[in-house]
């Protein structure tokens, strides 16, 4: 019977089995893809710390002093302290890779996997010999990915430029246990601290623990022994971290994917409520020959659950196409730019894909639900009289409270604060909001369609469809839900990007005011002098120069962008995207972006102490916050000059050049190029404003593009659900059709009565899903937003899209009631009618 | 003695640059190794402490000790290297100096080895071999002489750890001439050499977390050189044996391809103090029985007689090992030998052979 019934709507079938499966494959795609890259994240983490079972970080590259390490590997519960110098470097092709500056026999103990055949604990055969390149201070040993991307080999001479020096180093091996493509060259500490000119400086201990001591005990230890210019690290909190860096974006992706599931489950249960309103008869009959009302629920919910098991197989395989898809085309982080570099493997998570799929036959079991109560309560008696596949609609429809109080809900749950990060409270706004607009919709459909009622004598098929819609609008709202969930939140979607995308570009204006920028490679500097003889040159009005770094001020999150720049007489809050209230400092004035006040919980006034300069305890204040959007982990400005005073360092890496009246941009580029040194020409970036703008929103639109491929996916998979169910309940009118035809009604009015009812629900629907979507915009922008990223925004429509959308709406609707009428109005009107009968 | 100086032999060979001139050019600020020479008199404590401008350096007690009844042999060994690091690197983790420490005790018991060993490069008081007296320390190991002139010595790992008091009931013998030991054909094959024969050893031997108190008797080297073995050499054999009644005798010698020496030496203290220096022909090994190492097929000339002449006529000692397998594998930082706990009729002590597993590349 289950069968007989899919094969006769084998269309609809498949909308609600392709809806489940689409939900189900993008929850576990992006599952699997978040999944994949976190692996893949880890494992770089790992190879680059080894196996360490803690490690102290310098809070910034500036490093700390080497003193700790002696202090470290005198503790108590420290086995061995393996001291690392890490750096930035370039080789002289170009390419970008870390240097770790190991002593190797401590790392043989701590981290074997940072060495190379040629080192002791090596292994290498006849034991001894291999010990020849252990104190080689000219040796690089490099991995497997340093050495293909250089195109160098084992024997060749490498020249190293990191923090201003440069060094030439002979490639003695092949670290083979960095696996992956990091880039990463070893070589020796004290050449390290020599040749980069880092003497007393380390960046990193790698700590190997006594066995079998107490792990947080030992932590304790490590924690009261170190200064404010290293943290501890653990590899559980490195591994929040790297989660941290993704989650908010992955949860936002997860959330999609789930809605996505969810508008599923509202084409399941449309689809199910116009199969049982179909079966009316069926189910009766079934009645009176005995079968009990509890058989006709079980039937449906087994129908459900077979759609649901079906879509879900389907959804799974899906999830693993396009997570290997996405994974080729974006990469591990979907295009999101938190992992660089790298396409990871897929790593398949059975436990998840399980939970997924038990979730996409869960909805569709739930969609079912409802439409199977239905079935269970249909008196047999007058089910059978009537004949008919209609309902028997209720006239008034009351006020749907419970729709209202969903509503209400919603508008509540959207205060919550955000759940370890993640706006949980938010997303469920906007479930509630979803689920209550919905609920409101048979009568939010009389309402709409009320005033046209009252029109002065339409045409007869206009009239007729008004009036059936009018008469029966349970069935609209049901043709309706699966539109209305699917566009109010591709609306949502789309308000919330464009709102942030508009927000982004007018910050771009805003951040970027000079003509020209400069950016320096990594480790180079220009000192006072080149920075004078650059600001002297004519082509120039004014030079601001500019240092940034990263400095780590919690060990579990990711470091924040610390930048010194502001012109002599001006501050550096000048021509910063301020937003809020801001205060005269004493002291140190520090301006800190909106991420950064959110994540550390700092408002103007606030005092904060920087891991910098002498003792590491500079004192800022915060003097105001200024809207970022490049930085999601904070970044904070402090005043050049104060900046110098504070660490001695006079060498800035990057600039904003604003040009004298009439100087083209190109020609001052070279005039600058030339009067850079020598060494540092070669490794300067100089960009217009125009070129970084382009840069920043391609990368802005990449790191949507999953998000606008979701979009697209939802609002097709409700189109086809609209399609379908036109279709259903337009073939299952035939019998009205015979006898519209019996009393004079010609075809092409019927024809044009469907017409108008499809394009009267589309309308309907549309404004439904627009006006829900603006409202869940809302919540996105005002809340998740600022609750997942730390960052806030403008709301702004996309008009366009909005009216195209509903002009797709009104017209898929009226098409598909059209094309089916066709099929249904063919029939002649003899046979249309004696069928019933 | 070179012999346990299988170490440093190998390690400045591995390691560093070799100190002869030829390869010291072709890098500036390339260490300058101090040389050895005759008449040089040593002082005390100042010559217990380390000699930083020669190439290597080892402070090596080997012993007896009595564990529940049980003798055990035991080895700690502090090896100073001086690398061929450029000197002109300012960097506190500059390579200048290797610290390497070895710990090993033959149980009868086991039937072989127990060992351990360290290494590190010198700085930051973590490593470190003292000038002035000794005191040496890697990690949490150290052997350092205390005001009484009690050696303290600690070295261990989870398996065993070696903690004792070793207080000398001699004078240092002074090996070669008043020191200066011979260890090749040629004049600079030498090394400043002296021995702490008849340590009185108490202490404690830790094994698997037991603590066992231990008395005992020990032998201490110390030596130090900038120039290694002669180019024909493949190996060494060594003993120092502490003959009962307050007599030490010391052997070595320096073999080629062939087995035969290519040097030899030593010396005899009798009871009263009067010593008797070897020249190369006083003093002759011969093997009575071989054992071949199951692990690397080695095989070890593990029972010798130690023939040697005397101002008292020809003495011969027959040496017999505490059991077969005292086989030392150290690689990678070190070469496979056999060092052991070896006794005789009227003494007991140390028997070490070098270069049989492979020849020692110099």
């Amino acid at each position: 019977m289950v069968l007989g019934e899919w094969r006769a709507q084998p269309g609809r079938t498949l909308a609600a089995i392709l809806a489940i499966a689409v939900g189900v494959g993008l929850g576990l795609a992006i599952h699997l893809v978040n999944r994949s890259a976190l692996d893949e994240f880890a494992g770089a983490i790992r190879s680059v710390s080894g196996a360490a079972d803690l490690q102290v970080q310098a809070a910034s590259s500036a490093g700390f002093d080497e003193d700790l390490y002696p202090i470290l590997a005198r503790l108590d519960g420290v086995a061995t302290a393996s001291p690392v110098v890490e750096l930035r470097a370039r080789t002289d092709g170009g390419e970008p890779l870390t240097v770790l500056g190991l002593d190797p026999l401590r790392a043989a103990a701590v981290t074997p996997n940072l060495l190379g055949g040629g080192a002791v604990g090596g292994g290498g055969e006849g034991g001894v010999t291999t010990a020849e390149a252990v104190f080689d201070l000219d040796a690089i040993t490099l991995s497997p990915a340093a050495l293909q991307q250089s195109g160098l080999r084992v024997g060749d001479q490498v020249r190293l430029s990191a923090a201003g020096q440069s060094a030439s180093f002979r490639i003695v091996g092949i670290l083979e246990g960095v696996s992956g493509d990091r880039a990463l060259g070893v070589i020796d500490i004290a050449a390290a601290q020599w040749r980069f000119d880092q003497l007393g400086r380390l960046h990193r201990l790698d700590l190997r623990l006594s066995p079998g001591v107490d792990r947080s005990a030992v932590e304790r230890t490590v924690q009261a022994n170190l200064p404010a210019e290293a943290a501890l690290v653990t590899p559980q909190s490195e591994m929040r971290r790297t989660e941290s860096l993704s989650r908010a974006y992955r949860v936002n992706l997860q959330m999609l994917a789930l809605v996505a599931l969810l508008t599923g489950g509202f084409l399941v249960y449309s689809a199910q409520s116009l199969s049982v309103t179909r079966r009316r008869p069926q189910f009766a009959l079934l009645r009176v020959l005995g079968l009990p009302a509890r058989g006709m629920l079980g039937q449906v919910l087994i129908e459900g659950v077979v759609l649901g098991l079906a879509g879900a197989a389907l959804g799974v395989v899906l999830g693993v196409a396009l997570a290997e898809l996405a994974l080729r085309l974006l990469g591990g982080d979907l295009g999101g730019g938190y992992f660089s570099g790298g396409r990871p493997p897929l790593v398949f998570t059975p436990v998840a894909a399980a939970i997924i799929f038990g979730l996409g036959v869960a909805i569709a079991v739930l969609g079912s639900l409802f439409p199977a109560l239905q079935a269970e309560r249909i008196p047999a008696a007058v089910a059978l009289k009537t004949g008919s596949g209609e309902s028997a609609e209720t006239a008034g429809q009351p006020l749907p409270w419970l729709s209202l109080g969903l509503l209400a809900a919603g508008g509540l749950a959207a205060l919550g604060p955000p759940v370890g990060g993640v706006p949980l409270f938010g997303y469920g706004a906007i479930a509630l909001i979803l689920a209550g607009g919905v609920g409101t919709m048979p009568w939010l459909a009389r309402g709409l369609l009320g005033p046209l009622r009252r029109l002065r004598s339409p045409a007869p098929p206009i009239a007729l469809a008004i009036a059936r819609l009018w008469g029966a609008p349970r069935q609209a709202a049901v043709a309706l839900c699966g539109i209305v969930a699917s566009t109010s939140l591709m609306v949502a979607m789309a308000v919330m990007v464009t709102s942030f995308r508009g927000s982004v570009e007018d910050w771009l204006v805003q951040i970027l005011p000079a003509d020209i920028y400069m950016r320096l490679d990594p480790g180079l500097t220009l000192d006072p002098e080149a920075q004078a003889r650059l600001a002297a040159a004519p082509e120039a009005a004014a030079i601001e120069f500019r240092q940034s770094f990263n400095l780590r001020l919690s060990p579990d999150r990711p470091p924040v962008q610390v930048s010194a720049r502001g012109q002599a007489g001006a501050g550096a809050g000048e021509g910063l995207p301020l937003v809020g209230r801001q205060v005269t400092a004493e002291g140190l004035p520090a301006w800190i972006s909106e991420p950064m006040a959110r994540l550390y919980d700092l408002s103007p006034g606030d005092r904060l102490t920087l891991p910098i300069g002498p003792g590491a305890q500079a004192q800022v204040t915060v003097a105001g916050v200024w809207r970022d959007y490049s930085n999601q982990f904070g970044a904070l400005i402090l005043d050049q000059a104060a900046y110098t005073a504070l660490t001695g360092d006079a060498g800035r890496a990057e600039a904003a050049m604003t040009l004298a009246p009439g100087v083209e941009p190109a020609t001052a580029i070279e005039a600058f190029r030339a009067r850079l040194p020598p060494s540092i020409a070669g490794g300067a970036d100089f960009a217009e404003p125009r070129e970084i703008r382009a840069v920043a929103l391609r990368i802005f639109d990449r790191s949507f593009a999953v998000t606008y491929a979701l979009e697209a996916i939802a609002i097709l998979v409700g189109l086809a659900g609209v399609a379908t169910t036109f279709s259903a309940q337009t073939l299952a009118r035939r019998k009205e059709f015979g006898m519209l035809r019996h009393v004079g009604v010609r075809r092409g009015q019927i024809m044009q009565m469907l017409a108008t009812e499809g394009a009267l629900l589309g309308a309907v629907g549309a404004l439904a899903g627009l006006t829900l979507g603006v409202i869940m915009s809302q919540v996105l922008i005002h809340v998740v937003n600022p609750q997942s990223f730390n960052w806030t925004m403008e709301t702004r429509l996309p008009w366009p899209l909005l009216a195209s959308l509903a002009a797709a709406l009104v017209a898929t609707s009226a098409g598909a009631a059209v094309l089916a009428g066709r099929g249904a109005v063919a029939d002649s009107a003899v046979r249309a009618v004696r069928e019933d009968w | 003695m070179i012999p346990r100086r299988a170490f440093a032999g190998l390690l400045g060979a591995g390691l560093i640059a070799p100190a002869t001139p030829g390869l010291a050019q072709d890098r500036t600020g390339a260490p300058v190794f101090a040389p050895v020479r005759p008449g040089r008199s040593l002082t005390f404590p100042a010559d217990h402490g380390a000699h930083p401008d020669f190439r290597t350096e080892w402070w090596y007690v080997t012993g007896w000790l009595q564990a529940q009844g049980q003798p055990i042999g035991f080895q700690i060994t502090f090896f100073r290297i001086r690398t061929g690091a450029d000197t002109r690197n300012p960097s506190a983790f500059a390579p200048t100096q290797v610290i390497f420490a070895h710990a090993a005790i033959s149980d009868p018991a086991v039937g072989r080895l127990i060992h351990t060993q360290r290494i590190a490069r010198a700085g930051f008081g973590l490593a470190e071999a003292k000038v002035g007296d000794m005191d040496i320390v890697l990690d949490d190991w150290r052997l350092r002489r205390v005001p009484d002139g009690t050696l303290k010595a600690y070295a261990g790992d989870q398996a065993f750890g070696l903690d004792l008091s070793l207080a000398p009931t001699q004078p240092p013998l002074l090996q070669g001439e008043r020191g200066f030991s011979r260890k090749g054909p040629r004049a600079d094959q030498a090394s400043y050499y002296y021995s702490l024969p008849h340590l009185k050893v108490s202490g404690a031997l830790t094994r698997e977390g037991r603590r066992i108190a231990v008395t005992g008797e020990a032998w201490m080297d110390q030596e130090w050189s900038s120039t290694l073995l002669d180019a024909r050499a493949v190996g060494w054999d060594w003993a120092g044996i502490n003959l009962d009644g307050g007599g030490a005798l010391t052997a070595f010698q320096v073999r080629d391809q062939q087995g035969q020496a290519v040097w030899a030496g030593g010396s005899l203290r009798g009871p009263d103090g009067r010593t008797t220096i070897f020249a190369p022909g006083d003093v002759r090994f011969v093997t009575r029985r071989q054992w071949r190492s199951p692990r690397t097929g080695a095989r070890y000339p593990i029972a010798r007689d130690i023939q040697a002449r005397t101002p008292a006529g020809p003495r011969v000692w027959r040496l017999e090992p505490l059991f077969d397998d005292q086989e030392l594998d150290s690689r990678p930082v070190g070469p496979v030998y056999w060092e052991g706990a070896v006794r005789t009729e009227g003494g007991r002590g140390y028997l070490e052979l070098t270069g049989y597993d492979a020849p020692l590349a110099l």
